[in-house]
C-alpha cells in the first residue's frame, strides 16, 4: 500500500482522467452539495488538496437498495472515485462484521484512522432478544456498530433503516429495529432517509463532507437541508393542478391521462420532505408522481404506519387555514372562471404563508446546525 | 480428520449468509448454510390494507428490486379475482426485463467475473491481440487496439497506485485462472463499460415506476397513464425513450455479454463437472403474453424435474396444499403443530424462536436450529431454482426457442448436456435467458405500441378497488420468476385486511437449512465436492457460491478448524 494518501485529484489523474474531467466533476459535485455556482472554486481547491477519508460502510436490517441507489449516481467519475474509495474501505467493513478473529484486522485499521474515518451505516439495528435477529460473523449489529462508532469521526445514517428503522420497525416491530441516532449519543449523526435516498442526494451528502471536512447543515431531524428542506407537495410539478382544484379520482381515469393532481389517491407530497420534485430519479428521467403514482412519503419516520397509502390525507400541517383538497375540488369545480382567477391569487397568497410556517417549523427548536466534526 | 471452514458473512439480498463447510482431502465434504438476520416482514404485514403489501413486501430486496412487488400484487389479484388490462401486462413484464437484464449483467460482470477472470493479467496482454479476439467474437464497436490499450494504461496506473478498490480481490495469478492475457484485457474493459451500463437500463423503471430502486406497482394494473397527447403521461417521448434503452440493451447482451461469456466459459469447461448438487429443479414460469391465469402460454414454463430427468415436467400448483410447503426442524421458529410438521404458506406462521448461541459466537450448532431461513420442500423434495432450472423447464416442456439457444451453446462449447448441470451450467443458463428476454422484451415493447395504437390505452382494472366489493374471504397466490429463481406470495385476506401473508422467496429453497429427514437444499448440496485445493486461496469455493448468484456486497471470510482465520475473499 502506498505511504501517503491520495488526493481525489491525483486518484483521478492515476485513473486517466484529465483536468476537464476533473473540474466537470467539481461542477457536478458542488451541484449535487446544494453549492451556489460562485462556490464551486471551493470545492475544486478541497478536492485537489484533501486527502481522501477513510469510510467504512456497515451492512444492518437492509434490503441494499441504499447501495443499489449509490451506484446509479449519474455521474460517471462518482462510481470511479469515489465509490471506488467507499468500496475499499467496504471490504473492511466486512472484515469488520466477520466475528471476533477478525476484530484483530478491523482494529488495526481502526487504530490506524481512529477518529478520522467516516462510518456510513445501512440498515437498523435490532436490540430485541439481546440483538440475535442480526448477527454478522457471530456477533451482533449493535455490538459492531458501537465498536465502530467509538472511532468514527461521524456518522451517516443511509435511508429510512437507518434514519427511522423503516419497514422493520413498522408495527409492531418484531425485532426491535432502531434507527442509528437512538443508540449513539455525542457523535454527529447525519440522517438520510428515503426508501432508497436518490442516489444523487448520497453522493451530494459525502462529497459534502470530503469536500468541506464538516457537517452539511442538518434541519431538526438531522437531514442535510440542502435535500430535505421542501416538501415534495412544494416543488411538485403537478402542484399546479392542486391548486386549482384538479385531481385523479381513480388510477388512469380521464384525469390521470392529464397529469392532475394525485392527492386523492393518497398522495403524502404534502408531509414529505425530499428532493424528489426537484432532481428527480435515475439522473433526472422521472418521479414517482410524474410516473403517475402517488409518493407514499419513504422518508418521513413511521411512514409505513401512516397508512394505508392509498387514503388520501384528512389535513395535514399547516393547512389548516383552508379547507381540505376535498372542499377545494367542489368548490372550485362550480365557480366561474373569474372565480377561478381569484382562487388562484388566495392560494398563491397562502402558499407564500405556508412556505413560510413550514420554513419556521422545519427550524423548530433542536433545528440549529449540528456543527462541523 | 476433515477441517472445519466458517463463511461468514456472504451479505446477501435477504440480509446475512453464513456457511460452515468441512475439507478433507481438498474436497469439500459437508456444509451447512445459515441466514443469520430476519426483519419479520410476514409479522408485520397482518393486519394491514392488501393494496399496500406490495410496497411492504419490495423491501425484501433493493438489489432484486420489483420482483417482490410484482409477485404481491398478483397473489391480491388472484385473491380478488381482478384481471389486469393486457398494456399493465406488458409494462409489467417489460419491468421484468428491465430488472433481468440489469441484474444478470452485475452479476456477470461485477460479481462473477472476478472468479474467472484474471484482472492484473491483463497488464501483460497485447492490445492489438485483444483486439483481434474481440472482433472475431463480436462487431461490438468498442474494440480497436487503442482502445484496449487505453484501458490497459488506466490499469497499470490503477495497480501501481496500490489503491486495488474494487479489484482488491486478492487471488492474482492464482493457478486456477485459466485466460490467457488478452482475455483478461477484454473481460475487464467490459467489466468497465457494465458498470456504466447499469445505470441506463433501470431508467425503465423509472419511466413506469417514477424510481429505481423500488418502483411502484399497483394492484389492479400500472400507475403509469397513457396519454401520447399529454406531457403528463406516458406518451410518444416516453415511449420512445423506453424502446431506445431496450434496443442498446439488447445490443450490449448480445455484443458484450453473450461472447464475453461464451468465450470465458470455453476455458473453463472442466467446471461443467463441478458443482451439481440436487437433480431437482423447480420453476414456477413467468412472462405472461395472454394475462396471468393462461399459464401454458407463459414465455418461462411453469413445472419441476425430478432426478435430472428431461423426459418429464411435473405439474405444480401452489394452491395445493400437499405440494409446498415450508419445515422449520433446523430454522429458528416454532409452529404451533410441532417443528417437525411441514405447513403449506397459506396456513403459515412466523413464530419467531431464537435458540442458537448467544453471541457472540463461534460455531452454529448445526445439529439443532441454525438459520432464520424456513426450509421449503416440493412434495417433499428438496429443489433447486434459478435461471438453471428456468432453462432445464423450458427444454425438457418443448420450448423450441430455449431448446435452440442450450444447444447451441453446448456445441459451441462442444460440451454434453450433463456440463448443464453444474457450476458453469448455472452461470452459463443464466447467458442464455438474458439472451432471450432482450428479445422478449422488444416483443412485448412493439405489442405495447400496436395496443396504443389501435386506441386501447387501459392500464388499470378499478372494479374491484374498494373494499366494499371484495368477498368476506379470500385467499390468494402470486408466483413469479425473480432473477434468483422461483419466488411466491401467499395472501389470505379477511374483512378487508390481511390475515396472513407468506414469501418463500428463491433463496428460501437455495440458501435453506437441512429438512425434517435431513435433506440438504441446494447450497449445502451444491457445496460438497467443489475442490479448496489451497485454503487460503479457495477461489473454486467462490466460484460455486457465485454460481448461484450471490448480492453486489459480497464477502467471504474462512476460518480454519480451529476458528483460526484463515483468509478474506471481497468481491465488489
Amino acid at each position: 500500500m502506498i505511504e501517503k494518501p491520495l488526493t481525489i485529484w491525483e486518484h483521478a489523474q492515476l485513473r486517466g482522467y484529465s483536468r476537464r474531467d476533473f473540474l466537470r466533476l467539481c461542477s457536478w459535485l458542488a451541484a449535487a452539495a446544494g453549492i451556489e455556482a460562485s462556490g464551486v472554486g471551493r470545492v475544486v481547491r478541497a478536492m485537489e488538496t484533501k486527502p481522501r477519508l477513510p469510510v467504512i460502510w456497515f451492512h444492518f436490517q437492509e434490503c441494499t437498495c441504499c447501495s443499489e441507489s449509490f451506484i446509479r449516481s449519474s455521474h460517471p467519475m462518482v462510481a470511479d472515485v469515489i465509490l471506488d474509495k467507499i468500496s475499499l474501505d467496504y471490504t473492511e467493513t466486512l472484515q469488520a462484521a466477520a466475528g471476533h478473529q477478525a476484530e484483530a484486522a478491523l482494529h488495526a485499521t481502526m487504530e490506524k484512522s481512529k477518529g478520522e474515518y467516516l462510518m456510513l451505516v445501512e440498515g437498523s439495528v435490532p436490540l430485541e432478544e439481546d440483538g440475535v435477529y442480526c448477527c454478522i460473523g457471530g456477533r451482533t449489529a449493535l455490538d459492531i456498530l458501537k465498536e465502530a462508532a467509538a472511532g468514527a469521526k461521524a456518522i451517516v445514517a443511509w435511508g429510512s433503516c437507518a434514519s427511522n428503522g423503516c419497514i422493520q420497525a413498522a408495527q409492531p416491530n418484531p425485532t426491535g429495529a432502531t434507527p442509528v441516532h437512538k443508540i449513539l449519543s455525542g457523535i454527529p449523526i447525519i440522517n438520510v432517509p428515503g426508501c432508497p435516498p436518490i442516489g444523487e442526494v448520497m453522493a451530494g451528502t459525502i462529497v459534502h463532507l470530503l469536500a468541506f471536512d464538516r457537517i452539511p447543515q442538518l434541519d431538526g431531524l438531522g437531514r442535510p437541508k440542502a435535500f430535505y428542506s421542501r416538501r415534495i407537495h412544494d416543488t411538485c410539478y403537478r402542484r399546479p393542478n392542486y391548486d386549482a382544484g384538479l385531481f385523479v379520482e381513480s388510477f388512469d381515469d380521464e384525469n390521470a391521462k392529464r397529469g392532475y393532481c394525485l392527492y386523492k389517491m393518497g398522495c403524502r407530497g404534502p408531509v414529505t420532505y425530499n428532493a424528489c420534485g426537484v432532481m428527480r430519479w435515475n439522473n433526472g428521467v422521472s418521479f414517482p408522481i410524474q410516473a403517475g403514482h402517488n409518493c407514499i412519503g419513504c422518508t418521513e419516520k413511521d411512514f409505513w404506519d401512516n397508512g394505508p397509502f392509498y387514503r388520501h390525507l384528512a389535513s395535514f400541517p399547516g393547512f389548516g387555514i383552508e379547507s381540505t383538497a376535498d372542499t377545494i375540488g367542489l368548490t372550485v369545480g362550480a365557480v366561474t372562471a373569474a372565480g377561478m382567477a381569484a382562487h388562484a391569487i388566495s392560494t398563491n397568497i397562502r402558499k407564500r404563508k405556508l412556505i413560510k410556517e413550514s420554513m419556521k417549523q422545519s427550524e423548530a427548536p433542536g433545528a440549529e446546525d449540528k456543527g462541523g466534526a | 480428520m476433515p477441517s472445519r471452514i466458517v463463511v461468514d458473512p456472504i451479505t446477501r439480498i435477504e440480509g446475512h449468509l453464513r456457511i460452515e463447510a468441512e475439507v478433507k482431502n481438498g474436497k469439500i465434504v459437508d456444509a451447512y448454510s445459515s441466514g443469520t438476520m430476519v426483519r419479520g416482514f410476514e409479522i408485520i404485514l397482518k393486519g394491514r390494507d392488501p393494496r399496500d403489501a406490495w410496497a411492504f413486501t419490495e423491501r425484501a430486496c433493493g438489489v432484486c428490486t420489483t420482483v417482490h412487488a410484482l409477485a404481491s400484487v398478483r397473489a391480491v389479484e388472484d385473491a380478488l379475482d381482478i384481471t389486469i388490462p393486457p398494456n399493465a401486462e406488458l409494462v409489467r413484464n417489460l419491468m421484468f426485463c428491465a430488472q433481468y437484464m440489469q441484474d444478470h449483467v452485475v452479476h456477470f460482470y461485477h460479481l462473477h467475473a472476478l472468479d474467472w477472470v484474471d484482472v492484473v493479467s491483463a497488464l501483460k496482454a497485447d492490445p492489438k491481440k485483444t483486439c483481434e479476439i474481440a472482433q472475431s467474437i463480436s462487431s461490438w464497436p468498442k474494440s480497436s487496439p487503442k482502445y484496449f490499450a487505453d484501458v490497459q494504461k488506466r490499469l497499470a496506473a490503477f495497480v501501481q497506485s496500490g489503491q486495488l478498490g474494487i479489484f482488491a480481490n486478492g487471488y492474482w495469478g492464482h493457478p486456477a485462472f485459466k485466460l490467457p492475457a488478452e482475455v483478461n484485457l477484454l473481460g475487464t474493459a467490459h467489466y468497465l463499460e457494465a458498470l456504466e451500463w447499469q445505470k441506463e437500463i433501470v431508467k425503465i423503471h423509472t419511466i413506469f415506476g417514477g424510481k429505481n430502486p423500488h418502483p411502484n406497482y399497483l394492484v389492479g394494473g400500472a400507475p403509469c397513464a397513457v396519454n401520447i397527447d399529454d406531457s403528463n403521461a406516458l406518451n410518444a417521448e416516453r415511449l420512445a425513450y423506453v424502446g431506445r434503452l431496450l434496443e442498446e440493451a439488447k445490443e450490449f447482451v448480445e455484443k458484450v455479454y453473450i461472447p464475453d461469456l461464451l468465450a470465458v466459459a470455453s476455458f473453463y469447461k472442466d467446471w461443467g463437472a463441478v458443482g451439481s448438487g440436487l437433480p431437482n429443479y423447480l420453476a414456477y414460469g413467468d412472462l405472461p403474453v395472454h394475462g396471468y391465469r393462461d399459464v401454458a402460454q407463459y414465455k418461462f414454463p411453469r413445472g419441476a424435474i425430478l432426478n435430472r430427468d428431461l423426459s418429464t415436467v411435473h405439474e405444480v400448483n401452489g394452491k395445493d396444499t400437499e405440494e409446498i410447503q415450508e419445515y422449520i426442524a433446523h430454522s429458528w421458529y416454532e409452529y404451533s403443530t410441532g417443528d417437525d410438521s411441514g405447513k403449506h404458506p397459506w396456513d403459515g406462521e412466523t413464530q419467531l424462536r431464537y435458540t442458537g448461541p448467544k453471541p457472540p459466537y463461534e460455531h452454529l450448532n448445526v445439529d439443532q436450529k441454525y438459520s432464520w431461513l424456513k426450509t421449503p420442500r416440493w412434495k417433499g423434495h428438496p429443489m433447486e431454482v434459478g435461471p438453471l432450472a428456468r432453462m432445464l423447464v423450458a427444454y425438457a416442456s418443448g420450448r423450441e426457442e430455449v431448446q435452440e439457444a442450450v444447444n447451441s451453446a453446448l456445441s459451441h462449447l462442444n460440451v454434453p448436456v450433463t456440463a448443464l448441470f453444474s457450476t458453469l451450467g448455472r452461470t452459463a443458463a443464466r447467458g442464455l435467458e438474458t439472451q432471450l428476454i432482450a428479445t422478449w422484451a422488444l416483443e412485448f415493447y412493439h405489442q405495447l405500441l400496436a395496443n396504443i395504437k389501435n386506441g386501447d390505452s387501459r392500464m388499470f382494472d378499478n372494479s374491484k378497488w374498494e373494499p366494499s366489493t371484495w368477498p368476506r374471504e379470500a385467499k390468494g397466490v402470486g408466483l413469479s420468476e425473480a432473477p434468483r429463481g422461483a419466488l411466491a406470495h401467499w395472501i389470505v385476506i379477511n374483512d378487508g385486511k390481511i390475515e396472513n401473508y407468506q414469501l418463500v422467496v428463491p433463496s428460501t429453497w437455495n440458501a435453506s437449512p437441512r429438512d425434517t429427514q435431513g435433506q440438504r437444499s441446494a447450497y449445502e448440496a451444491a457445496l460438497i465436492g467443489t475442490p479448496v485445493s489451497d485454503p487460503d486461496q479457495p477461489l473454486e469455493l467462490l466460484r460455486t457460491i457465485h454460481s448461484f448468484d450471490p448480492c453486489i456486497a459480497c464477502a467471504v471470510h474462512l476460518y480454519d478448524e480451529k476458528g483460526k482465520y484463515i483468509h478474506q475473499i471481497n468481491t465488489f
